[in-house]
């Protein structure tokens, strides 16, 4: 049996377990600068502290390490340190010609520290990450000629063909696009991705997950949580969620519309609540816990974890709430032409 | 359900298409995206539930703009809040309009039409984007019309999406065709029926699949009265939606409700939509002028003369042309008559003379007199069967055959004189075009016509009606022999044409003429006198032409060449082509009608005057702004329809003069020889100017300069036929001479439209010209595009080398008669030359000497030469 098919199997057993934050591990070293470039990069051209991804080049123990403490907490998903990993985001450091190894790379890390958490009855998965970019492709850079973009479909495709293709040398799993908040990003991700499996002749379970930004329930670039879904459904995702942006209690009703209409699984993974006056998330483990133990008493779950503000407590409280709960259901919805724009329109 | 507002039915909002909206199409082209932007808010908030978004538009980057509109959308959460619909023939820019949205769209569409292998591979990657798309039901054999093929087209399409790549089948919506009905052809009686029924087997085989289609199509018939194709949109939807329609790209503000409908209407339009009676279209044909416009006034304003005697009504009907009583009054004066007949030898002709007198006082013009004879042919068609019935024989002036000679495809001017001689009780057997001499002769011996009429419109023609004239005396014929079209004359009818033939020979230089000159022959009083009068006048006429000395002196062709135009190279480089070779061009009728020159289209029906100003004369501008009114109204339904279409094909090539030829290569190399273009000299002495030739405006090849040459062959003919066959059996004359006439337009736009796009992107050479219509009609662009068989290069033959650089026939289906007359009619070809010097001029007469150099170049015989040569020997 293949890690993939185990996987899905998995996820109909129970509900699955992502890890948390990776970002706040992190900071908990506080790394300088000479520790972001280690040997390798020491005459580097440009600063690099910040470069998160880079770290798995640079400290790669640490990065397991972190991996291992998530493991330890009852992940069965761990995510690959790639949410930057694309020529387009890491241009930002002009290391656009390190994307491949760093995905790479990532996933390796990933893969050793799965494997070695990995039992028969508990079986370890890696989702390499694809995140957004910190380019939109369908909204302007410039608020005086709406009309222009700084990124395009092919430049995005482009990008990430190479990262897919590094994660899926390195050993994923599953192929894991989060943070989605222009879902033309996203639809982006997923040609690449079909595209690259076309291109390795291997199929990977494909697993999404967007941000509603705020309190208008809607992503960065307006559709709202249906609408989102019916633009991206078309890759009969394994599972389709929301993450970041919002704590717990303000996701919930957005995991429920998901919840309503998907015929995959549902994720979520949401912040640490949201963030204090000095940019810290201050939810605990415990009551955060407690929200999602509704969510999977009231069959809304599939797969969950934490993002921004989330900790290895936090991932062990949820999964410790969520043990003795039977996964959701998938939502069997007639069919029916289902179209989108920045609302659903169904006929 | 009482009308399309059905809660299920899905209203595509149609403004913000190009080919659809003659406003958006503006905004568009005038970049004005913030307008354009308020076409789509408003369809959103008028009700649309998806936008169709369309700007395949020739003059335009379609992919630029579908992109940069798309790109602005997106900024509008009121507009993007719906799907779109990406609307376009060209895959490129479906996928750049896919690349932009980041909704679930659907795609407007794809088909069978090239093949199964492009089809999936087209849908694959429509699942890869994640749309929705619409199929036509198209395939390699041609677009489907019956009800089996429509639904056979689908079921394989189906079949194909779902079982070999797993396309979702509720992302599947079939297109099964609406075309027009009531076209008066018969078989197209059914479309309707075709596809609704088409509709109900999708709806129930093919499962989750949907099914959608433009709903113009189905009224074209109708154009102009908006009350009634209105009513036929809203009674087709109506059991379309019954039968499983889900959406239609439709006009919602613009549908009436089915219940609101008239139900006399309504009973005529459902009569003709489910066609279920032979006599539906005839119904709601007489019914349409009652509900044109404000239906009521119209009523109103008629009332008065409908009070008159039946004669007079009759009369007032044949003069303006009025349909709407006329088989009701015909009927009324069949009652008071004691024989059918007597109708129409009666009061019918009466009228017709009426008109007859009022257009030769120049009372009336020559298209309201086709418009009277569309009204006495539909009185006399409903008098046939009771003048059969009573076996009587109708009595008509005489019979006349009129054909267009063999190897010319030109018959407008011969349709136009055969109207004008039916309007005055003259039979007409109209033998069409392309007429061979003895087909010609033997059905003017077995109909036993009293006179033939010829017409041509190119110079071979000439040869061509010699040939004719000389076998009627052959034969032992003595009926009169007409003669008309552009290039005949009374001087070449007089010196080539009457002493071939003992009858009397008549040049008739315009149809308003016609009617004279046949009346006198057919006339036992006048004719003796009026032929002796024809007689003397071509005797006269010879001796001019016999002392007629030229107003220059001839010149030796080698004088002539050594005064040679050189152009000047130094001020002007030659441009290379930025796309040398040839290219197969489009052009939608909406973008070609921006370039016709309204002023030829008048004078085709003998209104004289130059466009805009015709349109305010005080004579004839009333009859002028009909006639545009009714042009423009062809040209709306042809751009909604698509029954007429144009198809062109350019060729840029490296090339040099040597001699008076033109030698034309394959590459740069200038190695390889495609051809050769023979060109003629000017051969009268000039004073102040050079003796010119076309090849003069190319380097000589041993300047050592790059030159380069173009050549084009455009038509906007392609439907014509069929078009003005079917008005014809309709017996709307009118109709079928302003097909013709329109294509005729849109094929000198097309030409003119094509050399802008040449000079401007394909050659180049002119990249920042900006002109408009009228300056481009003036001429005032660098270079020029003379036309084989006219007077820069006045031999018909090097039309075929054209041919064969460009392989039109492949590219555009055009092909060449015997006498290199093009087909269809509505067409144009020519050279292209690009030096800032480069002029119109015409060879003129040419000495022997010319003849026999040319000959020897051509590789002819002096006689073969002389023959295609004759209109430039003098």
């Amino acid at each position: 049996m293949t890690d993939s098919t185990k996987f899905t199997q998995a996820l109909k057993q129970r509900i699955l377990i992502l890890d948390g934050a990776m970002g706040t591990m992190i900071q908990r070293h506080k790394l300088e600068e000479a520790d972001y470039r280690g040997t390798r990069f020491a005459d580097w051209h440009s600063d690099i502290k910040g470069n998160n991804d880079l770290l798995v080049l640079t400290q790669p123990d640490l990065i397991r390490d972190i991996h291992g403490q998530y493991l330890q907490a009852g992940a069965d998903i761990i995510e690959t340190n790639t949410f930057n990993a694309t020529s387009i985001a890491m241009a930002d450091y002009d290391m656009q010609s390190l994307v491949r190894e760093i995905n790479v790379e990532a996933a390796r890390l990933a893969r050793q520290a799965a494997d070695q958490y990995s039992s028969a009855d508990k079986p370890r998965f890696v989702a390499g990450v694809l995140g957004p970019t910190n380019r939109t492709a369908s909204i302007s850079p410039d608020v005086n000629d709406p009309g222009k973009r700084n990124v395009s479909f092919d430049q995005l495709v482009e990008a990430y063909e190479e990262a897919c293709d590094g994660l899926m040398e390195g050993g994923a799993d599953v192929i894991l696009v989060e943070t989605v908040f222009d879902t033309l990003n996203a639809k982006a991700a997923l040609f690449a991705i079909e595209n690259t499996f076309d291109k390795r002749a291997q199929r990977l379970p494909v697993m999404i997950s967007g941000t509603i930004t705020d309190a208008s329930g809607r992503t960065l670039s307006g559709q709202t949580a249906e609408a989102f879904y019916y633009s991206l459904r078309h890759v009969k995702p394994v599972s389709f969620g929301l993450n970041c942006a919002l704590g717990p209690d303000l996701l919930r009703q957005y995991v429920q519309d998901i919840s309503d209409i998907a015929e995959c699984a549902v994720s979520a993974h949401p912040n640490a609540g949201l963030p204090n006056e000095f940019g810290e998330y201050d939810m605990e483990g415990d009551e955060m816990a407690e929200h999602i133990r509704e969510w999977a008493e009231s069959g809304l779950l599939n797969i969950v974890g934490g993002c921004c503000g989330t900790s290895p407590e936090h991932i062990r409280a949820i999964a410790a709430a969520v043990a003795d709960q039977a996964p959701r259901q998938a939502a069997a919805p007639e069919v029916r032409l289902r179209l989108s724009g920045l609302e659903p329109f169904v006929h | 359900m009482t009308n399309q507002a059905s809660t299920n039915f899905i209203n595509i909002g149609e403004r913000t298409n190009v080919t659809g909206s003659a406003k958006f199409k503006r905004l568009i082209m005038d970049e004005d995206y913030e307008t354009a932007l308020d076409v789509a808010r408003q369809q959103v908030e008028n009700g649309a539930q998806i936008i169709d978004i369309n700007m395949d538009e020739a003059m335009l980057d379609s992919e630029a703009a579908m992109v940069r509109f798309l790109n602005l959308i997106a900024s509008e959460p009121d507009i993007s809040r719906v799907p779109v619909m990406i609307d376009s023939s060209k895959w490129t820019v479906i996928e750049a309009g896919l690349k932009c949205v980041q909704g679930k769209a659907i795609v407007n569409s794809i088909s069978l039409k090239e093949g199964e292998e492009q089809f999936l591979q087209q849908a694959s990657l429509l699942k890869r984007y994640g749309a929705a798309t619409v199929v036509m039901a198209f395939d390699e054999k041609g677009q489907a019309d019956t009800e089996d093929r429509k639904f056979e087209i689908c079921e394989r399409s189906y079949r194909l999406l779902t079982e070999k790549i797993g396309f979702p089948p509720e992302d599947i919506i079939f297109d099964p065709n609406i075309f027009a009905v009531a076209t008066g052809i018969e078989e197209h009686n059914n479309y309707a029926v075709d596809f609704i029924n088409a509709t109900r087997r999708i709806k129930q085989h093919l499962p989750h699949a949907l099914v959608s289609g433009g709903l113009s199509n189905i009224s074209f018939s109708f154009r102009g009265n908006n009350p009634v194709r209105e009513a036929m949109h809203s009674v087709f939807l109506y059991h379309a939606i019954a039968a499983g329609m889900d959406m239609a790209i439709v006009n919602a503000g613009q549908l009436a409700v089915y219940d609101d409908i008239p139900k006399e209407l309504r009973e005529a339009v459902e009569d003709v939509i489910l066609n279920r009676n032979d006599q539906a279209t005839d119904r709601l044909l007489e019914l349409a002028p009652k509900y044109q416009g404000d239906g009521k006034e119209v009523v109103k304003e008629n009332q008065e003369w409908r009070q008159w005697p039946v004669k007079k009504r009759l009369e007032h009907a044949l003069v303006k042309g009025i349909m709407d009583f006329i088989e009701e009054d015909t009927e009324s004066a069949r009652q008071e008559a004691d024989l059918p007949l007597h109708v129409i030898e009666g009061p019918l002709m009466d009228g017709m003379n009426v008109v007859g007198d009022l257009f030769g006082e120049g009372k009336m013009f020559l298209p309201q007199v086709v418009k009277s004879a569309r009204v006495m042919k539909k009185a006399v068609a409903y008098l046939q069967p009771y003048i059969e019935r009573e076996k009587s024989e109708g009595s008509s002036n005489g019979k006349i055959l009129l054909a267009t000679v063999k190897g010319d495809v030109h018959d407008i001017g011969k349709n136009i004189v055969g109207v004008v001689l039916q309007c005055n009780n003259f039979e007409v057997i109209d033998m069409g075009v392309m007429v061979p001499c003895e087909k010609i002769l033997q059905t003017a011996i077995d109909e036993g016509v009293q006179m033939i009429g010829l017409s041509g419109l190119i110079t071979p023609s000439l040869d061509e009606m010699v040939h004719v004239a000389k076998e009627m005396e052959r034969k032992g014929f003595d009926m009169p022999l007409l003669i008309g079209g552009a290039t005949t004359s009374k001087a070449h009818t007089a010196v080539k044409i009457e002493q071939n033939y003992h009858g009397p020979v008549v040049y008739v230089p315009n149809a308003s003429r016609a009617v004279g000159v046949c009346q006198k022959l057919i006339s036992k009083t006048d004719k003796l006198a009026y032929v002796a009068q024809l007689s003397t006048e071509y005797d006269k006429v010879r001796e001019q032409h016999a002392r007629k000395k030229p107003r220059t002196r001839p010149v030796t062709l080698e004088r002539a060449r050594a005064n040679r135009f050189v152009p000047d190279f130094s001020a002007y480089q030659p441009q290379r082509p930025n796309q040398l070779g040839v290219q197969q061009v489009q052009a939608d009728i909406s973008t070609l009608r921006e370039y016709i020159d309204w002023t030829p289209f008048f004078l085709t029906w003998s209104l004289a005057g130059k466009y805009p100003r015709i349109l305010n004369d005080e004579v004839v501008g009333e009859e002028a702004r009909k006639l545009l009114a009714d042009a423009n109204a062809m040209l709306d339904d042809f751009e909604q329809s698509g029954q007429l279409t144009a198809k062109g094909v350019v060729g840029l090539f490296p090339a040099n003069q040597v001699g008076d030829d033109i030698e034309i290569y394959r590459d740069d190399k200038r190695t390889e020889l495609l051809t050769t273009a023979c060109h003629l000299r000017q051969q009268t002495e000039k004073k102040d100017f050079p003796n010119y030739c076309l090849s003069d405006f190319v380097a000589a090849k041993d300047t050592g300069i790059a030159d380069y040459v173009g050549a084009f062959a455009v038509t906007a003919g392609i439907g014509e036929e069929a078009l003005a066959e079917a008005h014809k059996q309709a017996g709307d004359d009118y109709n079928a001479i302003m097909v013709k006439a329109v294509a005729d337009r849109l094929a000198e736009a097309f030409a003119e439209y094509l050399h802008k796009v040449v000079r401007k992107t394909l050659w180049g050479y002119a990249p920042d010209e900006a002109l408009d219509n009228e300056a481009l009609i003036r001429e005032k662009y660098q270079g020029i595009r003379p036309a084989p068989g006219y007077a820069a290069c006045p031999e018909h033959t090097e039309k075929q080398k054209i041919w064969e650089l460009l392989d039109a026939e492949k590219h555009t289906g055009m092909t060449l008669t015997e006498s290199y007359a093009m087909w269809p009619g509505a067409s144009v070809s020519g050279w292209y030359f690009a030096h800032p010097d480069s002029k119109y001029f015409a060879v003129a007469q040419i000495q022997q000497d010319q003849l026999e150099d040319y000959a020897d170049r051509k590789g002819w015989s002096i006689e073969h030469a002389s023959k295609w040569l004759s209109p430039n020997l003098g």
